[in-house]
């Protein structure tokens, strides 16, 4: 280790700093409000060290900084997500504020828990290595159990005991995966293990060139399956979503998924990037992608629970984003290569913003009125104006009309999905956006028409409206001006052209 | 006594284990048999580090370098790393069952249906 090592892992180091200076600042602090602010100011020291990373790979112009015995690498791909998640975070620590002052004490706890597991995602999204993966892989999960459970009552501890037990059996089926996979090539590293398939060559007359390979793949899916929460592994999302703080949901639902597919995008494109592989699990994801969006978006329509509701919309959206692994394109024709992972970044962009701006306008209205139903919404459009502003936005954009960044991201990752030859998935991907324009749109009925329950109106504290408004401004400006962000996760996805040489 | 037969224990426990947390009421059963899956994978690593990657060695034993010999222990490595996560995993699993408990008088996962509706 040196200390080339340590200024690669400073993200990771300086947020994982950043909480324990929160648990033991909770000890002194009197005022427990701060704790908040420390935790969003705090952030820009992590936030700082990616941008410097990020300013010296561009000097540097190898695209690439590996370190740490080759388990990390620095590039635009992992420091792409690295915003992400810090942008996340901050939104989730600003929209929990009311949310944690009804817990008395462990404020402290429950913002170093999320910022933990924010130090898990940024390290999976510079891990090139299956061991490592496993260990930031439960680094993010484990305190998201404990967050899950925080409340500690019924509801919130049923949550956190599903999310453990079902987030366990995943990862030993993932380890499961990951073993034959290095019993196969005898490396846990990703480029290497590309390197010794190629080295014992794929067999055309074995699924994915061999059946220690195809169960070893196989399982890998299922267990990020879990992770990312898309069909038929997606069982656990909607009781843990609605027992979970709300706060919690909103992590889980951005941050939590973004970390998945930065993690399967690396080991797709890595690990297994030969030609006839990359057809056989493009397949797989291609039938995955149509089940989770459609079950997603069916399950959706009868739900009454707001939380419930924007869970089966997740599953739907793994599902549209799984449309952006289904389309790696076969080698031979001359397609955009990264047309898929692009489309995937630029989406996790765009469904950041959007949700998080849906969720912080739920846990304030929510705040406020005690309960998830969403026949409780109504009114809010005269009760909260701006909340319900908010949340129409987010849920138009989610249903992808322009002109929201929902329709851009949409838009982009279908169009990868044509070059690539699965047309029928784009039209399968667009017939759901309508269907589930119905249950979103329920929502925005509710609010505007429905006569309010009571006239009291519904208080949003500075930080929850600081944090709605930029969410609000993001989808709104990246709906009518996408370049930018579309820019962004091209520079990012292209540091996997690296791994595609091969 | 072969590779064979290790990778069959290995696949035996695994799936029991699977069955169990797929099937069982009782949550601390449940996580007994997350740990039985833990340890299948425990043991088919090692077997695979043992029988399967040493395959230049094999050609000529005293050629062991120190890159053959890292990948020799990645797998026991990998061991190691699993048992550790696995006991935060139950550590923290056992808590929150303990919480559950205070609330509910019952550990039985069937009972956990409050959301169902």
């Amino acid at each position: 280790m040196t200390g080339h090592d340590l200024y690669l892992l400073s993200p990771e180091l300086s947020m994982a700093g950043l909480a324990t200076i929160l648990v033991v600042l909770d000890l002194f602090l009197g005022r427990k409000d701060l704790l908040a602010w420390v935790a969003v100011l705090g952030l820009l020291l992590p936030l700082g060290f990616a941008i410097s990373l990020w300013v010296g790979l561009d000097r540097d112009g190898t695209g690439q900084m590996a370190g740490l015995f080759d388990t990390l690498s620095v590039d635009k791909f992992s420091l792409f997500f690295k915003f992400l998640f810090i942008g996340t975070t901050a939104a989730v620590v600003l929209t929990s504020t009311d949310y944690v002052k009804r817990l008395g004490r462990l404020q402290g706890e429950y913002y170093a828990l999320i910022l933990f597991s924010a130090t898990g995602m940024m390290l999976l999204a510079s891990t090139t290595e299956l061991i490592t993966i496993y260990i930031a892989l439960e680094l993010t999960a484990l305190p998201v159990a404990a967050l899950a459970a925080f409340m500690r009552d019924s509801r919130s501890s049923e949550s956190g005991m599903k999310f453990l037990i079902l987030s366990a059996i995943s990862s030993a089926v993932l380890l499961y995966g990951m073993v034959w996979v290095y019993g196969y090539t005898g490396t846990t590293n990703l480029e290497e293990i590309a390197r010794r398939i190629g080295d014992v060559g794929l067999r055309g007359d074995q699924p994915f060139g061999g059946y220690a390979l195809l169960l070893g793949v196989v399982l890998m899916i299922a267990g990020f399956g879990f992770k990312i929460a898309s069909v038929p592994f997606q069982m656990w999302a909607p009781d843990v979503y609605e027992g979970a703080p709300t706060p919690v949901t909103a992590f889980l639902s951005v941050a939590s998924k973004a970390a998945g597919f930065a993690i399967l995008l690396r080991i797709f494109y890595v690990a297994f990037p030969w030609e006839a592989m990359s057809l056989e699990w493009s397949a797989i994801f291609a039938i995955l992608a149509v089940a989770s969006m459609t079950l997603g978006n069916l399950v959706a329509i009868p739900q009454r629970n707001i939380k419930r509701m924007l869970a089966y919309s997740t599953i739907a959206h793994a599902g549209y984003l799984l449309v952006g692994l289904a389309a790696a394109t076969s080698r031979a024709s001359e397609g955009n290569l990264l047309g898929g992972p692009t489309g995937i970044l630029f989406y996790l962009g765009g469904y950041a913003v959007t949700n998080m701006a849906a969720f912080g306008a739920v846990i304030a209205i929510s705040n406020k009125t005690g309960s998830d139903r969403i026949e409780d919404f109504a009114g809010m459009a005269r009760r909260a104006p701006l909340l319900a502003a908010v949340l129409t936005l987010a849920l138009v954009s989610l249903t992808g009309v322009p002109p929201t960044v929902g329709f851009m991201v949409k838009l982009n990752i279908f169009g990868a999905a044509v070059d690539s030859g699965l047309t029928w998935l784009a039209i399968a991907g667009a017939l759901n956006s309508v269907i589930s324009a119905y249950y979103y749109v329920r929502v925005v009925k509710v609010m505007y028409l429905s006569p309010p329950a009571a006239e009291e109106r519904v208080p949003s504290p500075l930080p929850m409206t600081v944090a709605v408004t930029v969410a609000m401004a993001g989808v709104a400006f990246f709906g009518v001006y996408p370049a930018p962000l579309l820019d962004f996760a091209r520079t990012a996805a292209a540091t996997l052209r690296i791994a595609l040489i091969f | 006594m072969g590779l064979e037969s290790f990778l069959a224990v290995g696949a035996i426990i695994f799936c029991i284990g699977l069955y169990g947390a797929l099937t069982k009421r009782n949550a601390i059963t449940v996580l007994m048999c997350i740990e039985l899956m833990f340890t299948a994978v425990n043991i088919t690593a090692v077997t695979l580090s043992r029988y399967v990657v040493p395959a230049g060695l094999a050609e000529n034993p005293a050629s062991v370098s120190d890159d053959v010999l890292q990948t020799l222990l990645t797998g026991q490595v990998f061991t190691i790393f699993i048992i550790t996560v696995a006991a935060a995993e139950v550590a923290l699993g056992l808590a929150i069952v303990m919480a559950v408990f205070k609330n509910r008088e019952s550990v039985f996962v069937t009972d956990a249906t409050e959301m169902k509706h």
